[in-house]
C-alpha cells in the first residue's frame, strides 16, 4: 500500500515539474477515455457553474414583486440560457464524460471503440457549448435582436421564426446544438459499440454493472431520438436563412409539430440524463450497504423498460396544446405506465439496503437524499400526467419544481454521489468527508428549501417564465423562501469545488479500492494506467472482486 | 471569496427589494390569489376533485416507500463494534419483485380509468344553445375579446353572466392567436388551454359566483410575456346585460374633446386602434371604442388612470419594456388633447 503511494507521489511529482504547456499539450491531444471523460465532466462542471450563476441572477429577480435586478429582456435570456446550458451543456457531458472514463475500466476494455471519433465528440461538443455561450457577444446580428437568444430551452416555434425574433442570436441557439448535437450521437456510437463489441473475458452482457446496463440503454436512446431534433433544428435553419416555411405559421405552417419533433426528443432526453443517476445508484448503494444489489434482472429490465415506454410519452408536455381526448387519454395512460418500472427501480434499492449493515459514507449519504427526492419527483410526475391536473399544473412554478427534483434533486444528487464515489479512482486521492459532509447537508437543506416551496405558487397560479409579477397575488412570500434557499446552496457548491482542490493536492491517497467495492475498476490502480489493467481479468460474474474477496463464496452459482 | 460571494449577495438582495416599481401593479379592486385549490367553476371544481383524489394516492404511496426507505436507514445503519463481516447477499425474490411490480400496475390502472372519466367529462361538455359565445385572440401581449353573437370587442378584461348550477349559462371560448403561442389560463375558472396561431381550440367555463378573478398567459410569447394579464369580470345577469347594452353603444361623441378627436383620427393612432363609428378601425392594437369603461390598461399591468393613460401615450415601453406601440413623441399640447380624448371614451 504504501510503496504503491510512494510511486504514485513520484509520479505526480515529475508530472508537475514538466512545462505547462507540454502538459496542457498532453491534454488536448488526448485519445484515452479516461482523459476525455475528465474533461467531459469538469467541463459539464464549469458550466453548471456559469448556468447557477444564471439561475441565481433569476432568482433574486423573483425574490420579491416587481424588482428590478434584470431588465424582461435579460430575464428571459437568462432562462433560455440556463436551461439550454443545464440540459444540454451540463446533463449530457457528465453523464457521458462518466460513461466514458468507467464503461471501459467497468468492462475490462483497454479503451473504448474509436478513441479518435471520441475526442472529436467531446471538442466538437465543447465548441458547440462556446458558440452558444459566444451568443452573448455576437447575437446582435444585422437587426439587434438582442445578444443570447431569448426563445426558452425548447424553442417554440413560430416564436423563432425571423418575424419574431430578428437578430441572429435564435441562430446561436439551433447552430451550437446541431454541432454539439454532433459530439452526443458520436459518442453514443462509441458506447454501444465498445459495450457490445469489446467486453473483456467472461464479462457476458447478463455480468455487466447496472451502470453499463444505464449508458447502453441511453446511447440506444440518443440515436433513436436526437435525429428528429436535427432535422427540426435543419428545418428551423431552412425557415430562418432560405424563407421556408416549415414553422411558419404566417405561411399556413403548423405550430405544435415543432413540439412533437421536440419533445419526441425531449422527454426521452430526460431518461438519457436520469437512467445514468440510477446506474450511479445502483453502483454506490450496494457497496455501501454491503450487500449484492437486490433483482438486477429486473433492474436491467425496469431501464430497458423506461427506455422503450419513454419513447411513447412526449405528448404528456403537450396537454394543453388542444390535441383531444383520446390523445390526451392515450398520453396519460402511457406516462403514469412509466411510473411502473421506475417503482421497480425504487424498491430494488430499498431491498438491497434491507438487511445490511450500511455505512454512510459521502457518496451514500447523497444517494439516500436521491431516494427520497427522486420519491417525491416521481409522485409530482404522476401529478402531472393526470391530463386534467396537468391544465392547471403545465407551465406553472410547479412544473418547474417537479422538473428540478429530478434533474437536481435525483440526477444532480447522484452526480455529487458519483463524483465523491469515484474521485479517489481518478485522482488516486480521497475527497475530505468532512467537507463532503458539509457539502451535503448545505445543498441538501438549500435545494429542499428552494424547490419543495416552489411547488406552492404554481399551484398558486403563477406561470413560469415572467421576469416579474404583480404585488397582490400572494405569491411574494413563498418566492421569497425559494430565493432564501439559494445561498446555502451556493455555499455547498463552493465547498465542493474547495474539496476537490484541496483533495487534489493533500488528500488522503486512496490506494486500488477504497470502499471496498466489486466492480473492476476497482481492480487497477488509482488511477488507473493508459492502459487500464496490465492482464485483462477474467471475470466470472456480476461482481469479479467480491469473488476474489471471498472465494469460498462466490456469486456465480447464485446468479 | 466566500465572504465577498455573500456580501455582493447581499447588497443585491437589499437594492433589488427596495426598488419596487409600480409597473407590475395590479388590480386592487378584484384581485384574489388564483390559486387552483380555490375554484369558482365546473371545470376547476372538477380538477380540484381529481387532483385531492391524486394527492391522496400519491401521499400513500410517499408515506409507505419514504417511511421503508428511513425503516431502513435506520435499522440497517452498521452499528458501532461491527465485527466487520458482510451480512447475508439476498440476490433477489421472484415473489417479491413481481408483488412490487404488479401492486404499481393495479394503481395506474385505477389511476388512468379516473383520468380519462375527467379527461372526457371535461372536454367532451356539449354546447348548449343558451351558453355566451367569445373568442379571443391572443397578441404580443395583450388579448383581443370578442363577442361574434353581441357586436362587441374590447380587450384584457373579459366579461360573463355568472351560472347558476341549477340552470347553467357556460362561456365558450374559441381561442386563436395572432402571432406566436399564447395560453389562457385563469386558475380558479379552468385548467389552462394554449392559443395557438392556425389553430382554433375551445375552452368552457361556467362561473358559478361573481366577482372578479385574474389570470395571465402561461405560454411563454416573448418579451412581455409577464405582462399579459388577464381579468375575468364574473357578473350578475342584470349587470352584464348593462355592460352589454353600454358596450354595444356607439363611441360617444364629446363636443368637448372635438380637438383630441380630430388630432387622434389624424395621426397613426388609427393604423393600429379602432374606435367603433370613426374612421379609426385599425385592429393591430386593442379596441379603444369603451376604453374607460376597462380598469387596467397595457393588458393589466397598469391602472386605467388619467395620468397613466397620459404616459402611457407618451412612450409606452416606459411603463412596459418591449411593448410594441411605439412613443408617439407628441408635443405636451397634443399629448393633453389626445389624452382627454381617450378619457371621454367611456
Amino acid at each position: 500500500m504504501s510503496v504503491r503511494a510512494d510511486t504514485m507521489t513520484s509520479r505526480r511529482g515529475a508530472e508537475a515539474h514538466r512545462p505547462l504547456l507540454a502538459v496542457l499539450h498532453e491534454w488536448v491531444v488526448t485519445v484515452d477515455h479516461k482523459r476525455l471523460g475528465v474533461m467531459y465532466v469538469v467541463s459539464g462542471l464549469v458550466f453548471l457553474v456559469v448556468a447557477g450563476l444564471e439561475a441565481s441572477a433569476m432568482r433574486l429577480q423573483l425574490a420579491w414583486s416587481g424588482l428590478h435586478v434584470v431588465p424582461p429582456g435579460t430575464f428571459n435570456q437568462l432562462f433560455t440560457m440556463h436551461g439550454t446550458t443545464m440540459v444540454f451543456l451540463v446533463g449530457i457531458p457528465i453523464v457521458f464524460g462518466f460513461g466514458n472514463y468507467l464503461v471501459p475500466l467497468m468492462i475490462g476494455a483497454r479503451d473504448l471503440a474509436f478513441p479518435r471519433l471520441n475526442a472529436f465528440g467531446f471538442w466538437i461538443f465543447l465548441f458547440g457549448g462556446l458558440l452558444l455561450h459566444f451568443s452573448f457577444l455576437g447575437g446582435e446580428g444585422l437587426y439587434g435582436g438582442g445578444a443570447a437568444p431569448a426563445i426558452g430551452w425548447f424553442a417554440y416555434a413560430p416564436l423563432t421564426e425571423r418575424a419574431f425574433t430578428p437578430g441572429n442570436a435564435t441562430d446561436y441557439w439551433n447552430l451550437a446544438l446541431l454541432v454539439a448535437g454532433v459530439g452526443t450521437v458520436a459518442t453514443a456510437v462509441n458506447m454501444v459499440t465498445t459495450i457490445f463489441t469489446m467486453r473483456g473475458p467472461g464479462m457476458t452482457l447478463g455480468r455487466m454493472p447496472v451502470f453499463v446496463w444505464e449508458i447502453a440503454t441511453i446511447s440506444w436512446l440518443t440515436l433513436i431520438i436526437l435525429p428528429p431534433l436535427t432535422a427540426a433544428q435543419i428545418m428551423l435553419l431552412l425557415d430562418r436563412f432560405l424563407g421556408a416555411h416549415f414553422f411558419d405559421t404566417q405561411a399556413g405552417a403548423s405550430a405544435v409539430m415543432w413540439q412533437h419533433f421536440f419533445w419526441f426528443f425531449g422527454h426521452p432526453e430526460v431518461y438519457i440524463l436520469m437512467l445514468p443517476g440510477f446506474g450511479f445508484a445502483s453502483e454506490i448503494i450496494p457497496v455501501f450497504s454491503r450487500k449484492v444489489l437486490f433483482g438486477y434482472a429486473t433492474l436491467v429490465a425496469a431501464s430497458a423498460g423506461i427506455g422503450l415506454v419513454g419513447m411513447s410519452t412526449w405528448a404528456h408536455h403537450m396537454f394543453v396544446v388542444g390535441m383531444g381526448s383520446t390523445l390526451n387519454a392515450a398520453f396519460a395512460a402511457s406516462t403514469m405506465l412509466v411510473a411502473v418500472p421506475t417503482g421497480v427501480k425504487i424498491f430494488n434499492w430499498l431491498g438491497t439496503m434491507y438487511g445490511g449493515k450500511i455505512r454512510f459514507g459521502t457518496p451514500m449519504l447523497f444517494c439516500c437524499a436521491f431516494l427520497f427526492q427522486f420519491l417525491c419527483a416521481g409522485l409530482t410526475g404522476i401529478m402531472l400526467s393526470v391530463a386534467p391536473f396537468n391544465w392547471q399544473l403545465s407551465d406553472s412554478y410547479f412544473v418547474v419544481a417537479h422538473f428540478h427534483f429530478v434533474l437536481i434533486g435525483a440526477l444532480l444528487f447522484t452526480i455529487f454521489a458519483a463524483i465523491y464515489y469515484w474521485f479517489p479512482k481518478v485522482t488516486g486521492r480521497m475527497l475530505s468527508e468532512r467537507l463532503g459532509r458539509w457539502h451535503f447537508w448545505l445543498f441538501v437543506i438549500g435545494f429542499n428549501t428552494t424547490f419543495l416551496t416552489m411547488h406552492v405558487p404554481g399551484m398558486l397560479g403563477m406561470p413560469r417564465r415572467i421576469y416579474s409579477y404583480p404585488a397582490d397575488r400572494g405569491w411574494e412570500i413563498w418566492n421569497l423562501v425559494v430565493t432564501l434557499g439559494l445561498p446555502l446552496q451556493i455555499i455547498g457548491i463552493l465547498i465542493f469545488v474547495i474539496n476537490i482542490v484541496i483533495s487534489l493536492r493533500r488528500g488522503t491517497p486512496a490506494g486500488d479500492d477504497p470502499w471496498d467495492a466489486w466492480t473492476l475498476e476497482w481492480a487497477t490502480t488509482s488511477p488507473p494506467p493508459v492502459y487500464n489493467f496490465e492482464v485483462v481479468p477474467v471475470v466470472s460474474s456480476r461482481r469479479p472482486l467480491w469473488d476474489l474477496k471471498h472465494p469460498d463464496d462466490p456469486d456465480g452459482p447464485h446468479e | 471569496m466566500r465572504r465577498l460571494t455573500c456580501r455582493l449577495l447581499l447588497v443585491a438582495t437589499t437594492v433589488a427589494i427596495f426598488s419596487t416599481s409600480p409597473a407590475t401593479a395590479g388590480d386592487n379592486g378584484v384581485v384574489q390569489t388564483p390559486s387552483i385549490f380555490t375554484p369558482a367553476s365546473t371545470p376547476a371544481f372538477a380538477i380540484r376533485e381529481l387532483a385531492l383524489i391524486v394527492f391522496g394516492i400519491t401521499g400513500v404511496i410517499f408515506a409507505v416507500v419514504a417511511g421503508l426507505t428511513v425503516y431502513a436507514l435506520m435499522r440497517f445503519r452498521r452499528r458501532r463494534g461491527d465485527d466487520g463481516r458482510e451480512p447475508p447477499q439476498v440476490y433477489g425474490s421472484r415473489q417479491i419483485e413481481l408483488a412490487w411490480t404488479v401492486v404499481p400496475i393495479l394503481i395506474v390502472v385505477v389511476l388512468f380509468l379516473v383520468t380519462a372519466r375527467y379527461i372526457f367529462a371535461i372536454e367532451r361538455r356539449a354546447q348548449l344553445p343558451e351558453a355566451l359565445e367569445v373568442t379571443i385572440v391572443g397578441h404580443q401581449w395583450w388579448w383581443e375579446i370578442r363577442y361574434p353573437k353581441l357586436g362587441i370587442v374590447t380587450a384584457n378584461e373579459l366579461h360573463v353572466p355568472v351560472s347558476d348550477p341549477a340552470r347553467p349559462t357556460p362561456t365558450f371560448i374559441t381561442l386563436q392567436s395572432a402571432d406566436v403561442i399564447h395560453s389562457f389560463w385563469i386558475p380558479q375558472l379552468a385548467g389552462k388551454m394554449d392559443v395557438i396561431p392556425n389553430k382554433t381550440n375551445r375552452i368552457w367555463i361556467d362561473p358559478q359566483k361573481a366577482g372578479g378573478y385574474v389570470g395571465q398567459c402561461a405560454e411563454y410569447c416573448g418579451l412581455q410575456h409577464a405582462g399579459m394579464l388577464l381579468i375575468v369580470a364574473v357578473q350578475t345577469k342584470e349587470d352584464f346585460a348593462k355592460w352589454v347594452a353600454q358596450q354595444q353603444a356607439p363611441a360617444r361623441i364629446d363636443a368637448e374633446v372635438r380637438a383630441g378627436r380630430e388630432l387622434f383620427s389624424s395621426l397613426s393612432c388609427i393604423n393600429c386602434h379602432a374606435v367603433r363609428g370613426t374612421s379609426a378601425n385599425g385592429v393591430f392594437g386593442p379596441d379603444l371604442t369603451h376604453l374607460m369603461s376597462r380598469r387596467t390598461i397595457g393588458a393589466g399591468v397598469i391602472q386605467n388612470t388619467p395620468e397613466n393613460i397620459r404616459s402611457w401615450i407618451d412612450d409606452p415601453a416606459s411603463l412596459k419594456p418591449g411593448a410594441l406601440m411605439p412613443a408617439m413623441k407628441l408635443s405636451r399640447d397634443d399629448l393633453d388633447k389626445v389624452t382627454a380624448y381617450l378619457l371621454a371614451l367611456r
